[in-house]
């Protein structure tokens, strides 16, 4: 294995520093939106770093820590835009702001159960997030379109990881399909909120995504995976939502606590 | 550790002798060259391996705890993508080198088992706890330093399947003691709150990573076999002194000290003299009591058992799915 | 005989790894992982070996049906090209010196 045959590199992409750089000033509602999206990926990788070092097998470990980080390039990305509108920086939202403050899907912030319960709500975000993506290419916002363009291949691997894994768990033993079942009826109740369309997404026109526009393709092929793994669409108790509004479950703020505890020890700080 | 005369025994059981094959192995070391996995070797040499590759890959993987353990805390979003990515290089390095491990015809699963039952060892640097941020930065630049130190020659190791393991992880490494050393920087010139952090990080890690390189060559035993098979390459004695001197002017760039007053600059040697190491306390850690030692087990025979319905999902799958491809070959 | 390593008793089974590093250049062997099938020792291989932009493609295949000559052979084997100088190039000198040959 010389250095000429494994060669290794960083690549070329769009990242938060090369956002931050450009100083492209997003307008308020763009800059707004572009916090959802942000929100979104920032929780669900907060969510999914816990599971490295803990997961099933060590290969999954790996697999999960690029997930996350995949996610967590999304969050720098769209907060970073964010953040130019109001002369701050990612950190000073992800760090600073309070749970209300937080427009994030409650479907992200719920606790990552056992496996089948984090395979679950990463088949139901990353079906989502792949229909938002392959979508938001196109938005006339120049700047949404580029994270966009990078993040809808990551997301299509992370939509592929979770399927194999719905598979293997609901047709594989009597415990793992016991569990994905139930892993799925506990995130179910959240994929309502996520195609909620609203003030913001109307005033937006074609820089946005309408949440609606995507309900039926996310049915469609999400409906087929769960067909093969001989599995039922959860019906029954639908939660309120209210996740883009501010309004979210009691386990967000316990996470949120974790997560900025350090930084606001230390709110002179730079790190 | 072994006496000559139990050496002597392991030797005499070592079957079946092929001298063609023993003749070849000793040209092979003779001629610096790379065993390979289906070459004759000497028993001896084979445990060696098993025993430093293994437990190699353990510390890798129960090193992904300490700093496992700030991936949520990570003060800034950059900091946790890096942390992130370290700490999955990690589980990635424990890997290659379990699977060259598995190359000596031991499985993995024993080796885990080996881990979780507490009878394999691994690097007792990792049952240190964390309990602050600039840990993040001590381990970076102390613990991935002296890790690195010791893991470049092991690029030249005579078994081939080691080396090249080492090869890639020493080309991923490369980051992980800069992104270390420029944590400590970051607060060694922050507030004065995170100056103190830094300092006292560094005074917790300062010996125990001079410690990894193992005892003083007079009380190591192992180490001179392993020279003459070319796995080892420096003393550890030699190593550490390369360490001492690699550190201390680093030491000065941060504006950190390293706690040990008799660091002191020796023109006649051209190395820096440093003070007597507590070994006492090395030997307390090494033997499990260590103030992580159970934390760490336990965390790791937890996520074993607590996967172990997921890979037995994952087998049956494939199972099923091989009974399925047959049947309708058969159709 | 198959590759180093292979063992019946594992619960998911080892799997070997080549990886093409850039268009036009061949599979390369890379290391080896567990999977518990095909689909996800590809996946599995993705990422533990190409996270840093090593591949564009990737070969898996378990270690069980890989066949590998006899060690114990090994003169046997490969000692026949040794000495055949007039396969290479090399060998014909007297044509030193002419253009395009």
């Amino acid at each position: 294995m010389s250095d000429q045959t494994f060669r290794i590199s960083a690549g070329e992409a769009l990242t938060a520093e090369k956002i931050t750089e450009a100083g492209e000033k997003p307008t308020e509602a763009v800059a707004n939106y572009a916090l959802r999206l942000g929100d979104d990926a920032l929780i669900l990788a907060q969510r999914l770093g816990w599971w490295i070092a803990r997961a099933p097998e060590l290969e999954e470990d790996v697999a999960l820590g690029n997930i996350a980080l995949d996610q967590l390039g999304h969050a720098r990305s769209f907060l970073s835009y964010a953040a130019l509108a109001w002369d701050k920086t990612e950190d000073d939202l992800a760090y600073f702001r309070y749970e209300p403050e937080f427009v994030n899907l409650q479907l992200v912030e719920q606790p990552n159960g056992d496996f089948a319960a984090t395979i679950a709500r990463q088949f139901i975000i990353s079906h989502f997030q792949f229909e938002l993506y392959r979508r938001l290419v196109d938005s006339t916002d120049a700047t949404l379109a580029a994270i966009a363009a990078k993040a809808v291949k990551e997301v299509d691997y992370h939509r592929d990881h979770a399927t194999q894994w719905v598979l293997r768990l609901a047709l594989g033993t009597e415990e793992s399909r016991r569990r994905m079942i139930a892993g799925l009826g506990v995130m179910w109740p959240y994929v309502d909120e996520m195609f909620r369309d609203d003030d913001l997404v109307e005033s937006l026109g074609d820089a946005a995504v309408r949440p609606s526009s995507l309900r039926e393709d996310f049915d469609t092929v999400t409906g087929a995976v769960l067909a093969e793994a001989e599995l039922e669409v959860p019906e029954g108790f639908v939660a309120r939502g209210g996740g883009r509004e501010g309004i979210h479950t009691e386990f967000f703020g316990p996470m949120l606590a974790e997560m900025q505890v350090l930084a606001r020890a230390h709110p002179e700080a730079t790190w | 550790m072994a006496t000559a005369a139990q050496r002597k025994r392991s030797d005499d059981a070592e079957l079946p002798e092929d001298p063609a094959g023993r003749a070849h192995f000793d040209e092979l070391i003779a001629a610096d060259q790379r065993v390979e996995p289906t070459d004759w070797m000497p028993d001896a040499y084979r445990k060696t391996l098993v025993r430093q590759v293994s437990q190699h890959a353990h510390s890798e993987i129960i090193g992904m705890q300490p700093e496992g353990n700030w991936i949520t805390r990570a003060p800034s979003l950059k900091r946790k993508a890096i942390l992130m990515a370290k700490v999955q290089d990690e589980a990635g390095h424990g890997l290659y080198l379990y699977s060259a491990a598995q190359t000596l015809g031991t499985p993995r699963d024993k080796m885990t088992e080996d881990l979780i039952s507490g009878k394999a060892k691994y690097s007792s640097i990792f049952n240190y706890p964390t309990p602050t941020w600039a840990d993040m930065g001590s381990i970076g630049w102390l613990v991935d330093g002296a890790a690195i130190c010791n893991q470049v020659p092991l690029c030249r190791a005579s078994y081939g399947p080691y080396a090249r393991a080492m090869v890639r992880i020493c080309k991923e490494e490369s980051f992980h003691q800069r992104q270390g050393f420029e944590i400590l920087l970051h607060l060694s010139r922050g507030t004065k709150e995170q100056h103190e952090m830094a300092q006292e990080s560094v005074n917790r890690w300062y010996a125990p990573a001079l410690m990894m390189f193992g005892p003083p060559d007079a009380d190591s035993p192992n180490s001179a076999q392993s020279m003459a098979w070319n796995i080892k390459r420096f003393s550890n004695d030699e190593l550490r002194q390369r360490f001492v001197d690699m550190i201390v002017p680093q030491a000065e760039v941060l504006g950190l000290t390293l706690p040990d007053p008799a660091i002191k600059w020796n023109e006649e040697r051209g190395h820096y003299d440093f003070g007597e190491l507590d070994w006492d306390e090395f030997y307390e850690v090494l033997k499990g009591r260590g103030p992580a030692n159970a934390i760490r087990l336990e965390r790791r025979r937890t996520a074993h058992e607590e996967g172990a319905w997921v890979r037995e999902a994952a087998a049956a799958y494939a199972e099923r799915r091989r009974v399925e491809s047959e049947k309708a070959q058969a159709a | 005989m198959s590759a180093p390593g292979t063992n019946d008793t594992e619960p998911w089974p080892l799997w070997e790894v080549f990886v093409r590093s850039s268009r036009g250049l061949s599979h390369l062997h890379a290391g080896s992982l567990h999977a518990p099938d095909a689909e996800m020792a590809v996946r599995n291989a993705r990422d533990l070996y190409t996270r840093r932009n090593e591949g564009v493609s990737i070969w898996v295949v378990r270690s069980t049906d890989i066949t590998t000559s006899d060690p114990d052979a090994k003169g046997a084997f490969f000692e026949s090209p040794r000495g055949k100088e007039y396969r290479h190039a090399s060998y014909y000198t007297e044509s030193e010196g002419v253009k395009h040959l």
